[in-house]
């Protein structure tokens, strides 16, 4: 299973080889040329199946997702063997107590600890955790033991299996990183069709700390249009107050008009909209301007590229666990593969 | 025995307090080729007796050792929009458990995730708080409609953690707290088959701990031994601790010292480890230990008690992590004493 391969495969941003090598075995036999670029971007082309008409616009579409994920850096040795570290991205302090990581290529298993609960002040329990006391034990004695299994600068990911939570119903599983394999196996899944036009399929790097690797990619490909998969924000949970949820689990794939880093093009909006409800795809809107995606990039990329977002809304993004449905994600797929046939006969202004 | 596999099986078993089935059944099948009996009680203590080998004209003597099976946890206290609601039990440090995952042991066990919100849509001023038990959810991926079919009020909850070994003889996972307490009995137990001992010897896994030392209050009321030791877990020497506040990882068990001790089974057990070479730490409780030898001292009338503390790192959290030496040399440390306990000894204690 391709999502099940994308999650457990290990790569924060910097660092994606292991999730490169997945999808170059996946999109075997379905691209006419692959390369990687300097920022460790993997560019596949699938050409035009049919001839595109003279004149016709757009005749390149680039389509990307993202491999890098959110995780840690070590960035220190305690005495004691303990490692320090930071955070590879946008990581809220608050997740991060008492779980299980992987540190470094050769996946040395350790643990973030805290200070027990017993030597806490009552007052402190209520504060979010002083992310300054927590440490990476990978059961070192001391600094010695620790340099002979981790060096400073590797990276250290959750470790989180992939995992069927309800087969039928809601069609939930579970495993890290969704934000953005989700994307990239819906991205592969586009390859397997045949289109009317160009199709730059794009497994970014470096989108978690500031979409750098799609602006590099947009650059060299030069497309037409271009769309961004995401797993985006879903925050449904039950709340006191009136707080837009941003997606709903299981409500299909979300359509972006605006996040803080692109203002998605109208026309393109309105093809997926309109191919949406043609098809009777279920689909919703983003409810909130919060994250930024690749379209963010791409959209500036030379003398600007028109761009849209769609994103398969992920429970608990950006901590050791997310959560998704597969009926969103197969609707992302189904949705994308119609909206690039109607753009085969051009894009309606 | 393989301690680290005994410690696997048990961690890895759920038996929140009050609910200790699981756990204990494993504490029973450890503590069972090494007993001449096996009984359980109202409260669901596992007790374990290994007869001794007394002289005909000799008093009947018995030790207790006590390790508590319960882990702390949660529980389920409603559903809302397909989410569950959850109550703790015991000292759970909620800012431990976001992000996790766990399992909510309904109609059949439901793999599911403490839910949290992304950092994207939370103020800087959110983000500075623990988040608050109204909050937390548990999310496990179903809807409300065939939630209500496998999940009740009342069901309980545990972290859900494989246990890993790390460098360096370290293992790292839940509840070792204190479930390091019942692998070390069980290695006592062992240990005891290949030595002499004139006593009897009660191992009991006791319930019901982390919400008060119940398991142990009436355990020990039952046994009534002559004296006793509890074996519990202590605050290992960790970064954001205080080293007056720990004792030493690998440093062997940690014999305490205090109100809580009797000063002969201290002495005694001091002796034992100098004189056999086994590994050890002292550490001193200026009042409540907080763990069963609280309850033991105190059953009945009064009885001799010693409290051994494996050093442990992380406590009540699902990292707790440990060395697997100091388990095993607690059980050692343990059997060694029990094998050299006699009338003179009796008679020191007041007995």
């Amino acid at each position: 299973m391709l999502l099940k391969d994308l999650s457990e495969a290990r790569g924060v941003s910097g660092d994606e080889g292991a999730v490169r090598e997945v999808l170059l075995k996946a999109v075997e036999g379905l691209v006419d040329e692959q390369r990687v670029d300097a920022l460790g971007n993997l560019i596949c082309l699938r050409k035009a199946r049919r001839p595109i008409e003279e004149g016709r616009w757009p005749r390149t579409v680039m389509v990307t997702a993202h491999m890098d994920e959110v995780g840690l850096m070590i960035t220190g040795i305690n005495g004691d063997g303990t490692l320090r570290f930071e955070k590879v991205g946008g990581i809220d302090d608050r997740v991060l107590l008492s779980k299980q990581v992987l540190v470094g290529k050769d996946a040395v298993p350790g643990v973030i600890g805290y200070p027990p609960i017993h030597l806490i002040p009552a007052a402190d329990r209520q504060k979010a955790p002083d992310i300054g006391k927590a440490a990476i034990d990978i059961g070192a004695k001391d600094k010695a033991g620790a340099e002979r299994l981790v060096s400073l600068g590797d990276y250290a990911t959750f470790r989180t299996c992939y995992e069927v939570l309800d087969e039928g119903g809601l069609r939930t599983v579970k495993g890290k990183a969704f934000d953005d394999r989700a994307g990239c196996a819906a991205l592969v899944e586009l390859l397997h069709e045949d289109y009317a036009l160009d199709l730059y399929a794009v497994f970014t790097a470096q989108e978690e700390v500031g979409l750098r690797g799609a602006r590099v990619a947009a650059f060299a490909v030069n497309p037409d249009v271009a769309f961004a998969l995401e797993g985006t924000i879903c925050d449904d949970l039950p709340k006191k107050k009136d707080v837009s949820p941003v997606t709903e689990l299981g409500k299909g794939p979300a359509l972006t008009f605006m996040d803080q880093s692109v203002i998605a093009d109208r026309r393109l909006v309105r093809l997926l909209v309109d191919t949406a409800e043609g098809l009777n795809i279920p689909y919703q809107f983003k409810r909130a301007a919060a994250g930024g995606t690749d379209a963010g990039a791409i959209h500036l990329a030379r003398e600007g590229v028109p761009s849209a977002v769609v994103a398969v809304p992920s429970r608990y993004i950006h901590a050791p666990v997310s959560m998704l449905s597969l009926d969103d994600l197969d609707h992302t797929v189904q949705l994308m593969k119609a909206a690039l046939h109607t753009m085969e006969g051009g894009l309606n202004a | 025995m393989n301690a680290t596999e005994l410690l696997r099986e048990l961690s890895e078993a759920s038996g929140v307090s009050g609910y200790e089935t699981e756990a204990g059944a494993i504490a029973r099948r450890a503590f069972e080729p090494h007993a001449d009996a096996i009984s359980s009680d109202a409260l669901g203590n596992i007790i374990a007796l290994k007869r001794g080998d007394r002289a005909p004209d000799a008093p009947r003597r018995a030790i207790m050792l006590a390790a508590h099976v319960d882990e702390i946890g949660l529980m389920v206290k409603g559903y809302e929009d397909g989410f569950v609601r959850v109550a703790t039990v015991g000292g759970v440090d909620l800012r431990t458990i976001v992000g996790q995952e766990v399992v909510v042991h309904g109609a059949r066990p439901l793999p599911g995730i403490v839910g949290s919100r992304p950092p994207h849509v939370l103020s800087p001023e959110e983000r500075q708080k623990a988040v608050p038990l109204d909050d937390l959810f548990i999310d496990v991926g179903l809807s409300q409609e065939s939630l209500e079919e496998v999940v009740r009020v009342g069901d309980l909850i545990t972290m859900r953690r494989e246990m890993v070994e790390l460098a360096e003889g370290y293992v790292s996972g839940k509840a070792f707290d204190d479930r390091a307490g019942v692998v070390s009995l069980a290695l006592c137990l062992e240990s005891l088959s290949t030595l002499r001992h004139a006593w009897d010897v009660y191992a009991v896994g006791t319930s019901q701990e982390e919400v008060g030392l119940r398991g142990a209050t009436v355990s020990a009321y039952g046994v009534a031994p002559d004296v006793a030791i509890a074996v519990d877990v202590g605050f290992g020497a960790q970064q954001g601790v205080d080293e007056k506040e720990s004792i030493t990882m690998g440093g062997g068990p940690s014999i305490a010292k205090g109100p809580n001790i009797h000063p002969v089974m201290f002495d005694r057990l001091v002796e034992t480890a100098k004189a056999h070479e086994v590994t050890y730490q002292v550490e001193y409780a200026a009042g409540a230990t907080g763990t069963d030898a609280w309850a033991i001292q105190v059953a009945r009338e009064g009885i001799p008690t010693a409290l051994l503390s494996v050093p442990l790192r992380y406590m009540h959290t699902s990292v707790e992590t440990l060395n697997v030496r100091d388990m095993e040399r607690t059980g050692r440390l343990m059997a060694l004493f029990i094998a050299g306990l006699d009338e003179a000894f009796a008679s020191q204690v007041g007995i």
